[in-house]
């Protein structure tokens, strides 16, 4: 399957659909160490992403053209800190995806504009207890897939297993960022929400790549 | 033609953006009362009045804010308030050296901030008197400044930190011990050191904080590594300062 504009497309659909099934989850983690609202202010945010696709009245000649849809979009509509975040990384992942269709390179430079994005607007470093701790391994994973010669769907598959377990580490850590640093020793034990949304993120970027969409 | 008030020489406006519209409403009602004519633009909470920070409410006030003075000067409470209004300088390049957000603490950055405005300063002299608020809040408070990283603020840590160096046998006189648990003067060992001083008749500080205040040593931000300075006032100002020195050194019972 070629990762081209479609792609992109049915990936923003398919987080949608996913954030929908894992909003309670979410929810539940960040009410753990947090502030209780993160499934509910992805989904808001990605049902906004839904209408402004709906109201396209055509599809954009470039994947970038879609992250910056994406992420202006969430900008405004989700509200906790997650929008600024996700927000950012969709906007520098779009500035180096200005093509129709990517190769591994081209996957693994979306990932780094996504973690740079990320790291440039939270200031977080790997060990604090963030979507760090997710994006990091997964652009780690990608760059190693595409050095062996992985398709684009193969460096998309290990930069969502490398997130999956980068967000299963972050159950023992300290959070020293963010909402849960607040809580010092009282984050420990329990996973974090923005590392988990990331896995969402990652899963959906797989599922569209791999699943024919309608 | 009326004689001009001072608020008329303001050049600068100030946008504070908070997760709550009461919040940034009250901080303009605050600062307004010693700046009048200041423009003061509270942004605080989503598009629909709940807890958050919404791009469009905080771009919206900035394009105000803008309209008939030199440039505006942000003021934000939590992370995500302080990424949105980010964010909103990065998306639009119009705003560049036009808008700048200050690191300062949201109350105190604001009010100095509205005063220095009020009495006709530019974005930089606004800007800078935001910030030197944050300087004071840091010496009263202990905070560090957002980077988890403990910074020395110039002050009574520094002060401190000068004279241990000198053999001071007065009671209570600073003493340096590095500390030596690896996550730092973290919630646990911070608690223990504020329990055990609160148990002495004496006033205690560590680099310049109240170390009988659990959250004034959290926010020292202080790293495994880290040569902490401990002073001591008061009738016990031995006891007390040697029992804290000797629980930096046994690490909390946790190294």
């Amino acid at each position: 399957m070629t990762l081209d504009v479609a792609w992109a497309v049915r990936w923003m659909r398919d987080t949608a659909e996913m954030v929908v099934s894992s909003r309670d989850e979410l929810t539940e983690l960040d009410r753990q160490i947090g502030d209780g609202d993160h499934g509910e202010n992805l989904n808001r945010g990605f049902q906004a992403v839904v209408a402004k696709l709906d109201g396209l009245e055509q599809q954009p000649a470039q994947i970038g053209d879609v992250l910056k849809l994406v992420a202006t979009t969430l900008m405004s509509s989700v509200g906790g800190a997650s929008g600024p975040l996700y927000g950012t990384a969709f906007l520098r992942a779009a500035k180096v995806t200005g093509l129709a269709e990517l190769d591994s390179s081209a996957v693994v430079a979306l990932l780094e504009g996504a973690l740079e994005g990320i790291t440039a607007r939270g200031k977080a470093v790997p060990g604090e207890k963030t979507m760090v701790d997710a994006w990091q391994p997964a652009v780690d994973a990608a760059v190693a897939a595409a050095d062996a010669g992985a398709s684009p769907e193969g460096v998309l598959e290990a930069a969502l297993a490398a997130a999956e377990e980068g967000a299963r580490a972050t159950i023992p850590m300290l959070a020293t960022k963010g909402r849960a640093s607040y809580l010092g020793e009282r984050s420990i034990g329990h996973q974090d929400p923005g590392a988990t949304s990331t896995v969402v993120v990652l899963r959906a970027a797989v599922a569209a790549a791999t699943a024919p969409g309608e | 033609m009326t004689t001009p008030q001072v608020g008329d020489r303001a050049r600068i406006a100030l946008v504070l953006v908070s997760h709550s519209a009461r919040l940034a409403q009250g901080v303009a009602e605050l600062a307004a009362q010693m700046a009048p004519g200041v423009l003061l633009l509270p942004a605080g909470g989503t598009d629909d009045g709940s807890l958050g920070t919404s791009y469009d409410v905080v771009s919206a006030a900035v394009e105000e804010g803008l309209v008939g003075t030199d440039g505006v000067v942000v003021l934000a409470d939590l992370g995500s308030a302080v990424m949105t209004i980010e964010s909103v300088i990065e998306l639009d390049d119009s705003l560049d050296g036009r808008v700048v957000l200050a690191d300062a603490p949201f109350v105190e950055g604001a009010v100095a901030a509205a005063v220095t405005a009020h009495g006709g300063g530019s974005l930089a002299e606004v800007l800078a008197s935001a910030e030197a608020a944050g300087g004071t809040f840091a010496q009263s408070a202990g905070a560090p400044g957002g980077g988890g990283e403990f910074v020395p603020a110039p002050g009574p840590a520094d002060q401190l930190a000068g004279a241990a160096g000198i053999e001071d046998d007065s009671p209570g006189a600073p003493r340096a011990v590095t500390l030596r648990n690896p996550l730092g003067l973290h919630a646990r060992p911070a608690a223990i050191l504020a329990r055990l001083v609160a148990g002495y008749d004496a006033k205690v500080t560590v680099n310049g904080v109240n170390a009988a205040s659990v959250l004034e040593l959290m926010k020292l931000g202080a790293t495994g590594g880290r040569e902490l300075v401990v002073a001591a006032e008061g009738p016990q100002a031995d006891e007390a300062r040697d029992a804290a020195v000797a629980a930096v050194e046994e690490g909390f019972g946790e190294v």
